[in-house]
């Protein structure tokens, strides 16, 4: 069924498109408890939360917008502002900590430029800090994506982002 | 012959993937298997010939896979370089295998392979020729306690599930993993997902449940790929599903993702988190199993609990029982980090000590260097100190030493970490973890953290230590939940054990471990230093300057000191004030 109040929806980031939602809704909305799976999807789909895709999320759902904020910064996997094409989780774990995580998240900064969660300038990176991996055998460890690269040095660090990049030049 | 590549999320991280496509490529019979547990050995492949001879090759990487695929293939070859060590077999011999049976073993996308290891004739068992509350009364023997923290024995919670009357129950799993070093739930559900299964259907027969849900953390992406697909499995097989065993016992279960809050690891967080609701914890009573999901009794337990059940049907619970020691029952997997020489994880009988882990299981410290204490029970645990090294693992033993068994991580310091950087590290863990429900907790540890922190900032104050085990009891007795009960313990096992580094940071000033940045500074020895340029070229933050064969200086203020420089110098030459 289409719904006629999506026109008059307008979003700050045009690449925003609501209707990618639609199957979302059609699969959630009066599900109880489906809030965080709502958002999730829609995280998945547009790489963030802005805050008029909130309210829309709120007002198709029907819960409450004070409500839908309070949930999305709860949790710390939802984030509010647009990140860089790849996300770098640097784990800030005990193990990962003994072993040295504040080098890699100084060799990461310093290589990209940018504090954590901001986009670097060529808009490749966003970098979070994460309470652990489930690598700890491997500390110190981050994500990039799905894979997950561990015994880091300052040097490795490095080598992995110049791969990506200039594996992203030669595309 | 076959091969097998063990392919978790660590094997991974360390060539694990590219190798199997190697293998593949070159048309070998190749399958998946789980983690192993011996991370420092990673990538491992393991090669099965006609009589089913299995052989173990470790540090695999692509030379080394080429050598066997020669082996594979009858051509020469020089595998045999990279077969696992005598030592390396004797460490995997030592151990007591249930949780862990089949990881590393099977191929966890392939039901087949676990029924062939007589998986799910457990669960069989159970609901074909016992009643529910025979199942209570065998886990009851058994002796096991819930593997997730608190310890709190499995059959009594099942019972108390059981008693509630109500036409809906739940049977939840709590995968949420958020101990910062423990990860043999993760290895678990990636290496063996069908064990949780089917200890889930047993758990859910004895308290009379039809629907499962597993709560799994959102770090672990290929952990939710691997038990979607087991659970998928498992339905098509008419495991899961309607009349199960033509027993009239029906069961299905579902995966929820988590969305990163440590906190959602309390039960009733969880729960309230299932219900799509910020993952803040109330008071209890009512327990779960009074009022748990939806106001319906529910019982939670942990991944490593439920998989030691299917072992316990099997095999009876006496056979359990008479592992471990007269109050803790069976075995538990550690996850040895930090560092350890032999990093992984370990599955022992209950009451072997920590030097035994330590130094038999796990090798020993990193680098040679020297063992300082060991964190054990996470951010609500504590440090125990190298003197208490014969300590047994068990829940009364650790206890009495101001940590817990928690989850069973282990990170293992050395003489290279401070232990008032350690305290000031989980401070800040909880500080942030903290739901901001109660005072206490939510202001208590901010106030303990910014204490910790001017300490190691070179700022403590005199009655600083005093302060913090104060406001320690406070926190203790006024917080709502576990994670604010426990906030402390890290910095009152540091303090006991280890007060003089306190006090050296807080009265000279001093960082013995040379980790607290503030209170140390790099310099040259303008004897030592050869002008090799060396410190110059690798200084990330371009600090140090000086012309070849000249004497370099380091620019203070510029200085991030990361140490890059000390340990680079071949001459020994900068040295730390
Ligand atoms: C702050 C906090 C975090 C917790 N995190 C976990 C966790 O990640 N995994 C887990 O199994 N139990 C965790 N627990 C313990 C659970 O509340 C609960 O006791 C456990 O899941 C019960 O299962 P068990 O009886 O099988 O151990 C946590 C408790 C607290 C207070
Ligand atoms: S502590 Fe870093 S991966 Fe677990």
């Amino acid at each position: 069924m289409e719904c006629n109040c999506i026109k008059e929806w307008k979003f700050a980031d045009p690449k925003i498109d609501a209707g990618l939602l639609e199957p979302t809704f059609e699969k959630y909305v009066g599900v109880e408890g489906s809030l965080i799976a709502v958002l999730q999807k829609a995280q998945d789909l547009y790489g963030y939360l802005p805050v008029d895709l909130l309210a829309y999320i709120s007002h198709r759902t029907g819960i409450k917008p004070s409500k839908v904020i309070g949930v999305v910064t709860f949790y710390t996997q939802f984030r509010m502002n647009p990140i860089g094409k790849h996300l770098i989780l640097i784990c800030q774990g005990t193990a990962c900590h003994v072993n040295g995580s504040a080098d890699v998240e100084a060799a990461i900064r310093g290589h990209i430029g940018v504090n954590e969660g901001e986009i670097s300038e060529d808009g490749l990176f966003t970098y979070n800090n994460v309470a652990c991996l489930g690598c700890c055998s491997l500390a110190p460890a981050i994500m990039i994506g799905d894979k997950v690269y561990g015994n880091l040095t300052r040097e490795k660090t490095v080598s992995i982002l110049e791969e990506i990049k200039n594996k992203e030049a030669s595309e | 012959m076959k091969v097998f590549v063990g392919r978790g999320s660590c094997g991974n991280a360390a060539g694990a993937s590219e190798i199997f496509s190697m293998f593949e490529d070159s048309g070998c019979d190749v399958r998946t298997v789980g983690c192993v547990g011996m991370c420092y050995l990673e990538p491992i492949v393991d090669v099965q010939d006609g009589d089913g001879e299995r052989r173990t090759f470790v540090k695999v990487d692509e030379k080394v896979a080429s050598e066997i695929i020669k082996m594979v293939k009858g051509e020469a070859n020089n595998a045999d370089a990279n077969s696992i060590s005598k030592e390396d077999i004797d460490i995997l011999k030592a151990q007591k295998r249930i949780a862990l049976l089949n990881c590393g073993v099977i191929n966890p996308d392939d039901i087949e392979e676990y029924i062939a290891q007589e998986g799910y004739s457990a669960v069989k068992k159970a609901v074909t020729e016992m009643t529910p509350e025979q199942v209570i009364a065998e886990i009851k023997v058994s002796g096991l306690a819930g593997r997730g923290g608190a310890g709190f024995p499995t059959w009594f919670k099942w019972n108390a599930a059981r008693n509630s009357q109500n036409a809906k129950k739940y049977m939840i799993c709590n995968a949420d993993e958020g101990d910062p070093g423990a990860f043999m739930d993760r290895a678990i559900i990636e290496g063996d997902p069908h064990v949780l299964i089917e200890g889930m259907m047993i758990g859910a027969y004895a308290i009379g449940s039809d629907e499962g849900i597993v709560y799994v953390r959102a770090e672990y992406p290929l952990a939710i790929i691997r038990l979607e697909h087991a659970l998928n499995q498992a339905r098509e097989k008419g495991i899961l599903g309607n009349n199960i065993f033509g027993s009239g016992f029906s069961f299905d279960i579902r995966i929820k993702a988590g969305a990163g809050a440590f906190v959602c690891g309390e039960e009733t967080a969880l729960i309230a988190s299932l219900e799509g609701e910020r993952g803040m914890p109330r008071l209890k009573p009512p327990f779960p199993a009074q009022k748990g999901y939806w106001g319906k009794p529910s019982n939670i337990n942990n991944v490593e609990t439920f998989a030691n059940v299917p072992w316990i049907i099997k095999n009876g619970g006496t056979a359990y029982s008479v592992l471990g020691t007269e109050n803790s029952k069976g075995t538990k997997v550690f996850a040895l980090t930090g560092k350890i020489a032999k990093g992984g994880l370990v599955e022992v009988p209950m009451g072997i000590s920590i030097n035994d882990i330590i130094f038999n299981v796990g090798g020993g410290i990193k680098d040679g260097k020297e063992f300082k204490a060991v964190q054990m029970g996470g951010p609500s645990g504590g440090c125990i100190p190298k003197n208490l090294g014969d300590t047994q693992v068990d829940y009364a033993s650790l206890a009495a030493t101001g940590a817990i068994m928690g989850s069973g991580g282990m990170v293992v310091m050395d003489e290279t970490t401070c232990m008032v950087d350690m305290a000031r590290f989980f401070l800040d863990f909880t500080r942030k973890e903290s739901c901001g429900k109660c005072t206490h907790c939510r202001i208590g540890t901010d106030r303990m953290l910014k204490i910790l922190e001017r300490i190691c900032d070179g700022n403590g104050l005199k009655g600083d230590i005093e302060t913090l085990e104060e406001l320690s009891v406070h926190i203790s007795d006024g917080a709502l939940c576990a994670l604010g009960q426990t906030a402390a313990n890290p910095v009152l096992t540091t303090i006991r054990y280890f007060r003089n580094e306190y006090e050296d940071h807080i009265t000279n000033k001093k960082c013995t471990a040379v980790q607290c940045k503030p209170l140390i500074n790099f310099s040259i020895d303008e004897v030592k230093c050869t002008g090799c340029t060396i410190c110059a070229r690798k200084c990330p933050v371009g600090a140090i300057t000086g012309e070849l064969k000249k004497v370099h200086t380091i620019d203070t203020d510029k200085c991030d000191k990361c140490g890059v420089c000390k340990n680079i110098c071949k001459f020994d030459a900068v040295e730390v004030l």
